[in-house]
């Protein structure tokens, strides 16, 4: 009898403890919902990738916005209110970029910075638009990330700091050319993701208009580790420079590969190089004579990018690459946005977003078009026994 | 004649706790008692259930390790998107499309592969994976590694909770008849069922294309609700999500892969605050959970009226 009665007990207990469950989610959402009044501050979400594929990319942003807010804070914050940074992990997933959106839209955020990846924005995006509310994506390359590829319309509420993949293989190929003088080039292209292919397409447009030939086209995908084979391959046909638009997981094995098989032509690619693993894995002497296109560079000697750079290694004591940049770049934008729509309503916020005029950032100065996306400069870096430094900046 | 009816009733009264169940939900999300971030759970919810209960068939009741449920899925997922946004067609064919594709992928995939045993069968499936997500990344017509974005929703609560429980309702049934024995018996002992006279090959293609036939379904709803899919969602991690969930909620238990897919669904949800602890939290609770309960939450038991009717002590 008594052991049916603590069965009972238990299946009680069990019960009881799967409704509190329940009403403890309940409970927690109503409290959130009170109305921003005059005293209170100014919610922002970070919808960012901190754990899974991107993590390195989502966490770095983090912390450029991080230090942005805390900056403004410091100095008061922005129309008398202090900003409010809640920082939510998107997984790398569309789906979870999504879910967080919906969770944070509970939380009456005025905008919403990040994820960082085209697809996790894309997950986010309708979320964003049913609610009426801004996101700004730092580093989401893609076109159809602000606008509708069926409508031809921008999204109304998604923007970002920087500038399209297209421009990314444009400029190495002008480099190339201009500035390497060369005449053939072999594109070797990570052809699992968009961001490999883009690139790989608008280089090799922009290289034939300036006169020089493509003699070879290979591809790897993402996860690939020997690139041996193709590698020799494309040392037979003897290019004057090699374009690997790809991110530092394959490209950083791929470098020291090249280099092992004595190919000495310069290697170019975008900013999926950025990375410390790039120098810890090819290691420096394999990194010389390799140039990537960049949103900005910590060693630009800018007032502006110094100051944010010794800040940034005084709070993280690391130095900030270009996500981290871009995501210090976000918030600032918000920021100016709010400043001009003196007002925290993100309808209000969102036309100031789009009408932005010369925005001087630490990725350079930079005016919003009506597609949402920034006109601005870009860099070309160059690794120069493993430290990277910045070779010239090139204008659209 | 008396059994006849009592019988009746038993079946009466399910439909009407399940219909009550919908109808209540129902109303909360249309009078908007439900918010957003809550509608989304409760939909990632129905379909990890229903993954979840599609991978045990196969995992669990006839003992094949496969890790190939998210390929499966991204069949589903983008032959039902072709059907419906690409060929403007209903829903409704778009579900069936995608289960179809899904069983003959299973059906193709299985017939060669279930021949394997163990850890042979663990890995074609997991090649399989694989091939389907690097096929899809080559495919133009369906926008390679970016995906498809802009998918029209279309999956409503209607379609997920009626989806969750056909599922539920089709693998017990199944796992109640001849069938259900026959594979069962092939988990426990291959040689034996064989001699049994059992046609195991066929038996576990089918539990195979059953299962793979609901992880489209899965796949389906997923597409319609989440705006874009792409081949990288369905890479290999998803299908140890899965496997997470049918493992912690007991191999071969249809209950125990329920609880642990609603468990799994709203431990993410919760741990969304805790970002940077959120994986360690994670593997945590799953590493405490193996070392005290190493069956799984309900081992191979499942939660029926007879085990609530004996905990009361009532009646039979």
């Amino acid at each position: 009898m008594i052991t049916r009665r603590n069965k009972k007990l238990a299946l009680l207990l069990a019960m009881m403890l799967i409704l509190s469950i329940f009403a403890g989610c309940g409970g927690g959402t109503e409290e959130e919902q009170q109305p921003v009044g005059e005293k209170a501050t100014i919610p922002v979400g970070i919808n960012v990738e901190l754990s899974g594929a991107v993590a390195s990319y989502g966490s770095n942003a983090r912390d450029g916005a991080v230090l942005a807010i805390e900056e403004i804070n410091a100095a008061g914050g922005v129309l008398g209110q202090q900003l409010e940074g809640l920082q939510r992990d998107c997984k790398s997933t569309a789906d979870e970029a999504m879910s967080v959106s919906a969770a944070l839209v509970g939380e009456n955020i005025v905008a919403q910075l990040g994820p960082l990846t085209s697809g996790d924005v894309a997950g986010s995006t309708p979320i964003m638009m049913d609610n009426k509310i801004p996101l700004i994506a730092p580093a989401a390359t893609a076109a159809n990330v602000t606008v509708d590829e069926k409508t031809g319309e921008t999204r109304a509420y998604i923007f970002r700091v920087c500038f399209i993949d297209p421009f990314q293989g444009t400029l190495m190929a002008q480099f190339a050319a201009d500035n390497l003088k060369a005449k053939t080039a072999a594109i070797y292209a990570d052809t699992s993701s968009d961001y490999g292919k883009g690139l790989a397409a608008y280089f090799k447009q922009t290289f034939i208009e300036k006169g020089g030939t493509i003699i070879a086209e290979e591809g790897f995908v993402s996860g690939d580790r020997d690139f041996n084979a193709t590698l020799t391959k494309i040392k037979g046909s003897n290019p004057d420079f090699i374009y690997v638009p790809g991110y530092y997981q394959e490209v950083a094995p791929l470098i020291k590969q090249a280099r092992e098989l004595n190919i000495t032509a310069p290697i170019g690619g975008g900013d999926g190089w950025d990375s410390p693993d790039m120098l810890s894995v090819a290691g420096a002497e394999a990194l010389n004579n390799t140039f990537f296109t960049n949103h900005y560079s910590s060693q630009d000697t800018d007032p502006q990018v110094v100051a944010f750079v010794e800040a940034f290694k005084a709070k993280y004591d690391k130095e900030p690459d270009a996500f981290a940049a871009l995501g210090y770049d976000c918030a600032q934008l918000l920021v100016q946005a709010i400043k001009d729509a003196n007002s925290t309503d993100p309808q209000k916020i969102t036309d100031a977003l789009a009408n932005i005029k010369d925005f001087v950032g630490v990725t350079g100065k930079m005016t919003i078009d009506e597609q949402h996306n920034p006109i601005k400069a870009g860099v070309v870096i160059e690794f120069k026994d493993g430290a990277q430094t910045v070779n010239t900046r090139i204008q659209p | 004649m008396q059994e006849k009816s009592k019988s009746w009733l038993k079946f009466l009264s399910e439909v009407i706790l399940l219909v009550l169940l919908f109808t209540l939900v129902q109303y909360a999300l249309s009078a908007g008692l439900v918010n957003q971030s809550y509608q989304i759970t409760l939909t990632s919810m129905c379909i990890n259930v229903i993954l979840a209960v599609s991978l045990n068939l196969i995992n669990g009741f006839t003992g094949q390790l496969s890790l190939g449920h998210a390929g499966f899925m991204a069949v589903g997922a983008y032959a039902s998107v072709i059907i419906t946004n690409f060929m403007d067609l209903p829903f409704i064919i778009g579900i069936l499309g995608g289960c179809l594709a899904a069983g003959i992928a299973g059906f193709v995939v299985g017939v060669p592969t279930l021949r394997l045993k163990g850890d042979y069968l663990a890995i074609a499936t997991l090649a399989f994976g694989e091939i389907i997500r690097v096929v899809l990344q080559n495919i133009d017509y369906v926008n390679g590694p970016a995906g498809i974005v802009g998918i029209t929703k279309l999956t409503t609560w209607s379609w997920l909770y009626w989806a969750a429980i056909l599922t539920i309702l089709v693998i017990v049934n199944l796992m109640n008849s001849s069938y259900g024995r026959a594979i069962v018996s092939i988990r426990e002992d291959e040689v034996a069922s064989e001699l049994m006279g059992i046609n195991t090959t066929g038996y576990k293609v089918l539990a195979f294309v059953i299962g793979a036939m609901f992880a489209g379904l899965a796949g389906v709803l997923y597409a319609h609700y989440f705006y874009i899919i792409k081949p990288e969602t369905f890479n290999f991690l998803k299908s140890f999500d899965m496997l997470v969930m049918v493992v912690l909620g007991g191999l071969g238990s249809t209950t125990g892969a329920v609880i642990a897919a609603i468990f799994i669904t709203f431990l993410t949800l919760a741990l969304q605050k805790y970002a940077a602890m959120r994986m360690v939290i994670y593997s945590l609770i799953l590493i405490i959970v193996m070392i005290y309960r190493p069956q799984g939450l309900m081992g191979t038991k499942e939660l029926s009226r007879k085990t609530f009717a004996r905990i009361w002590g009532g009646k039979k």
